[in-house]
């Protein structure tokens, strides 16, 4: 039994364990509830002009139990996963993996604000799931459709480039052992659900 | 010898050809045995542990599953992506440090009659294993084309120094082990300062103007330190550098022209191969002009007037390119 199930206050408020989930469903060691506030992390991140909060904000948010404001930020979305926060953070928290976590949060309870990213994962995760392999093909034609449809006439050079070019396939690759790995993400899909 | 479990990742067989056609090329050169391993599957990239932990992993795990399967002794799986090597690693890492993942993932692993148990295999970069098991001794022995005068920019990308799980590379931001190969091929390597910063990863299909600004950084970067051409170990970033160049250059009405290609491609002109057997023309940004300045003649890529024609029925204004300008007037 962990502390905060003792405290009387974290059964009014469920989002008062907002932290110790987030850190809960993340892979490895999370070592969230280790963060120092010092903002390492937003001074090393590329693309934090991009973002609604610096990872530092964001992780207060969590602490602070904020879940909607924490799951509804774009700062997940807009993370490179480029790790740069990850080697410099003093206290060595994973950064890069959380917001993995809240990305995965946000998309169960609905409440990312721009659809675009989480369509873009899930349409991606949808073809390997169906052939084993990535479809990069199939992937931006469906993806450029719905979400970027003014963006196509000045991708076409680009995209007929790779076709011409065999950098991309019309026709998807499919593994031998796609029912096997069927059978696997199923079984992976039912213990995710029971935790 | 021992042969290494060789996992290409999907990038290699589409995108990223011209890596591995060059791998492919310089194996033998370098004494590199390579076993693909059996009906791999995608490793997940960056999406799939963005939406659910345990499939994600599971996905991911499969692949090692089948490497111990056909392991007869080798015990290292080697990844030419950067995104691969880091999920692979990042799965037999942290299936180890959390080990009620490490069992969920072998439950899951077990409806295929599969299994995996993490610290089995080491995962490691095809860059690593050139550098630490091969040597650059060995390496330089097998130059008989330096590529003297021919200024390179070292890129490497984020996935690949860090998070460095196993504590591998030299640094986590400005790693020397690119540097020093390129060097031992005769180059002129330049003191890249953003060798390892974001190329914008999946951006360029998500949140495109965070994408280019990355992107303009790095090429800007690489033009102001007067480079011939940039070098990457990672496909991603180079689809990202070549094929998006183009776009980033009308997003910022710049008219940089960097040309990318893998480090594995000027191993093999170092090397006296052949550029075609190389995987060179399939780049997007024009790689013709700087390796003209070695002597080496990079192939007209196949059908290059197609693109330029087919674009033009659109009927749309379209903005040139500064690859199928070039294609066009040819």
């Amino acid at each position: 039994m962990t502390a905060s199930t003792k405290n009387p206050y974290y059964a009014k408020d469920p989002n008062l364990r907002f932290l110790e989930e987030v850190s809960a469903a993340t892979a490895g060691v999370s070592r969230l509830e280790m963060c120092i506030q010092c903002g390492t992390c937003g001074g090393s991140c590329p693309s934090a002009a991009d973002m609604d909060h610096t990872p530092r904000m964001l992780f207060a948010l969590i602490r602070a139990g904020m879940r909607e404001q924490a799951l509804s930020s774009n700062t997940p979305w807009i993370c490179v996963s480029c790790y740069h926060c990850v080697v410099r953070c003093p206290q060595d928290v994973h950064i890069a993996d959380v917001m993995y976590t809240l990305k995965g949060m946000a998309i169960r309870e609905k409440l990312y604000k721009d659809a675009t990213a989480p369509d873009f994962s899930l349409t991606f995760v949808d073809m390997v799931e169906n052939y084993g392999r990535s479809y990069e093909f199939g992937l931006a034609t469906r993806h450029y459709l719905k979400h970027f449809p003014m963006r196509l006439p000045g991708m076409a050079p680009m995209g007929l480039g790779m076709l011409s070019k065999r950098r991309m396939d019309i026709a998807p690759t499919r593994i031998k052992g796609i029912d096997q790995l069927k059978k696997i993400l199923d079984r992976a899909k039912e213990l995710e659900a029971v935790q | 010898m021992n042969k290494y479990l060789f996992y290409p990742g999907c990038s290699m067989e589409t995108s990223a050809k011209a890596y591995y056609e060059s791998l492919m090329a310089i194996k033998d050169t370098l004494g590199l045995k390579l076993e693909e391993i059996n009906d791999w599957n995608c490793c997940g990239a960056t999406e799939y542990v963005g939406i659910s932990l345990t499939p994600a992993y599971a996905l991911i795990s499969r692949n090692l599953a089948l490497a111990v399967q056909q392991a007869n002794g080798a015990d290292t799986v080697v990844a030419p992506c950067s995104a691969c090597y880091l999920n692979l690693a990042k799965a037999d890492h942290y299936m180890a440090e959390r080990p009620s993942l490490g069992e969920r993932v072998n439950q899951a692993l077990a409806a295929g009659g599969l299994h995996y148990d993490p610290g089995t295999l080491q995962i490691r970069h095809l860059l690593d294993v050139i550098i630490n098991d091969i040597g650059l001794d060995h390496v330089k022995s097998k130059v008989v084309k330096p590529l003297k005068g021919l200024r390179v920019a070292p890129y490497l990308g984020c996935m690949v120094p860090r998070p460095d799980y196993q504590k591998r590379w030299s640094d986590h931001e400005h790693p020397n082990e690119l540097d020093r190969l390129l060097r031992a091929l005769g180059a002129e390597v330049i003191d890249f300062p953003l060798k390892t910063h974001c190329c914008g990863g999946h951006m360029t299909q998500i949140s495109p103007s965070t994408a280019f600004e990355l992107i303009r950084r790095l090429i800007s970067s690489a033009d102001q330190y007067k480079a011939d051409i940039m070098v990457t170990v990672c496909p991603m970033c180079q689809m990202n550098l070549d094929a998006y160049q183009a776009e980033t250059n009308r997003h910022f009405r710049t008219n940089y022209h960097m040309p990318i290609v893998f480090f594995t491609q000027l191993m093999g002109v170092a090397f006296g191969m052949e550029p075609r057997q190389l995987g060179f023309g399939r780049e997007l940004t024009d790689a013709r002009a700087a390796m003209a300045r070695i002597g080496v003649e990079v192939p007209e890529p196949e059908s290059a007037k197609k693109p330029a024609k087919k674009a033009k029925k659109t009927g749309l204004p379209m903005p040139q390119m500064p690859g199928s300008e070039q294609e066009a007037a040819e």
